[in-house]
């Protein structure tokens, strides 16, 4: 019981405090890529800390919706941090089908995002929110069938069994199907955490965003919240990529070391993918709007040649 | 997309290596210094254009380059006022943008500053006297800090941004 609540507190923490980090590191690698000195990798925290202790201006327009929208979006990516298998195959909060959960939280947030967008009845925010949620309508059966893919292929639908059953036998990743279940979350985790040929993240210009558009009229501690909760989404979505495909170490481990041991094999699986997302984000240009559900559609049949490839082969 | 990496590593890092802009260096590191007690360590700047003909634009998106890269000290620039704490105000403002600038003024967060840049935002400049004009970025917002020249360079203007957050406290 005991072990159990301090893996789920353990989890919690290595997410929440993580994930500034994790951007941090992101912009960091990118700016060097460029040829820039960049930010400090730890510039993430300065920033929430500043926005803390800032004044909110909110827009008399406004309803209870935006002042409410930060603080579901941080409540339900930390609740979504219970479900990952983040550093143990075995989260807090695993049960057979747990991975629709953790899609519809993902997808709550951005409801509730979209909403504020539209809220304040600013016109970009109002064009950043009907483009969300065109995105996100396109990526989110991909996530459900690629992860389907691998759930047959491991015979159970539980996250964790899966993530245990991959790095118990890890022949069964030597398979088509592993391949193009994982291209096809890629390119989902590049939609839905608004990364570079779908959304630019250090865009300027209010015509082309889409993340941003919708906090646009945020500030002080809600911004923080905004900001630090799509900080955990990328984190989230990473360690999910990172655990699902490459599960070798995240199982297995027991003991008191388990979990020191855990967080340090994720942290080079995360370095990884960072080096990965930063050399893919300086070398591509952002799509134009219209191409956006090409590049989902075509992931989408990604997914479903995968499902097919674990039928067949 | 090969070749663009490749390059990418070659070329390294362009920003300029202390021994050889001293004086920017010292300018940034004092910068950084202050913007650490003022604010955490973090600025974000909002650029207002309150009708500048765009050329002081052009030196300060020069502070974003890799060749001043002002992101090293902490500083960045911002898509909207809310997330702002600095309005970064260049040209004179002209009597349509007047409004425009005292709602951005309002809407940002305090603690805010606010700095005028070039001649045009000090009184007008080259557009002092225009019937266009309602003069300069102090006629319309209260202003903290004012970077003179036409244009001022991009180290006049991390020395006004240095200045600007000393005289605040
Ligand atoms: S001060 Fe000079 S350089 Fe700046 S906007 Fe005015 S005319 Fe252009």
């Amino acid at each position: 019981m005991i072990a159990a609540i301090a893996v789920a507190v353990a989890q919690v923490i290595v997410v929440g405090a993580g994930a500034p980090l994790l951007v941090g590191v992101l912009r960091t690698l990118k700016a060097r890529l460029v040829g820039r000195r960049g930010p400090s990798p730890w510039q993430p925290y300065a920033d929430l800390r500043k926005l803390l202790a800032k004044e909110v201006v909110v827009s008399t327009t406004t309803s209870w919706i935006f002042r409410a929208t930060p603080y579901v979006l941080a409540a339900t990516m930390l609740v979504a941090s219970l479900i990952v298998p983040v550093f143990l195959a075995r989260p807090p909060l695993a049960f057979p089908g747990d991975v629709i959960l953790l899609m519809y939280l993902f997808l709550l947030g951005t409801f509730f995002l979209a909403l504020a967008g539209l809220d304040a009845g600013s016109a970009f925010g109002g064009m950043g929110s009907s483009r969300e949620v065109a995105v996100a309508a396109l990526a989110e059966p991909t996530i459900i069938v690629a992860v389907f893919a691998l759930a047959m292929r491991a015979e159970t639908i539980d996250l964790a069994r899966v993530v245990e059953r991959f790095s118990r036998e890890p022949l069964l990743a030597a398979n088509p199907a592993h391949l193009l279940a994982f291209a096809a979350f890629f390119i989902v985790m590049l939609a839905e955490t608004g990364r570079l040929p779908v959304d630019n993240p250090a865009t300027h210009l209010e015509l082309t965003m889409i993340h941003e558009a919708m906090v646009l009229e945020y500030s002080g501690r809600y911004l923080a919240l905004v900001e630090w909760a799509s900080a955990m989404k990328l984190c989230l979505f990473m360690t999910l990529l990172a655990n699902l495909f490459f599960p070798w170490g995240a199982g297995g481990l027991t003991g008191p070391a388990a979990i020191p041991l855990g967080v340090l094999v994720l942290a080079g699986k995360l370095v990884l993918l960072v080096i990965a997302l930063a050399v893919l984000e300086t070398t591509v240009a952002k799509l134009r709007l219209f191409r956006v559900p090409e590049l989902l559609a075509g992931s989408f049949a990604l997914a479903i040649l995968s499902v097919m490839a674990v039928v067949l082969v | 997309m090969l070749r663009q990496l490749w390059t990418a590593l070659r070329t390294g890092i362009v920003t300029e290596p202390p021994a050889r802009v001293s004086d920017l260096e010292r300018v940034g590191e004092r910068l950084a210094a202050e913007i650490t007690r003022a604010f955490g360590r973090s600025l974000h700047i909002r650029q207002v254009d309150a009708g500048s003909p765009n050329c002081c634009e052009i030196e300060i998106s020069g502070l974003t380059g890799p060749h001043y890269d002002l992101e090293r000290f902490g500083l960045h620039f911002v898509a909207s006022p809310r997330h702002a704490d600095c309005l970064l105000v260049t040209g004179p403002v002209t009597r349509n943008m007047a409004e425009p600038l005292r709602r951005t003024w309002e809407a940002t967060p305090d603690p805010k500053l606010v700095i005028a840049v070039g001649d045009c935002g000090r009184d007008g400049g080259l557009f002092r006297g225009s019937y266009a004009v309602a003069g300069g970025v102090a006629d319309v917002i209260p202003v903290d800090a004012v970077i003179p020249g036409c244009p001022p360079s991009p180290a006049a203007l991390l020395a006004g941004l240095l200045d600007a957050i000393r005289r605040r406290r």
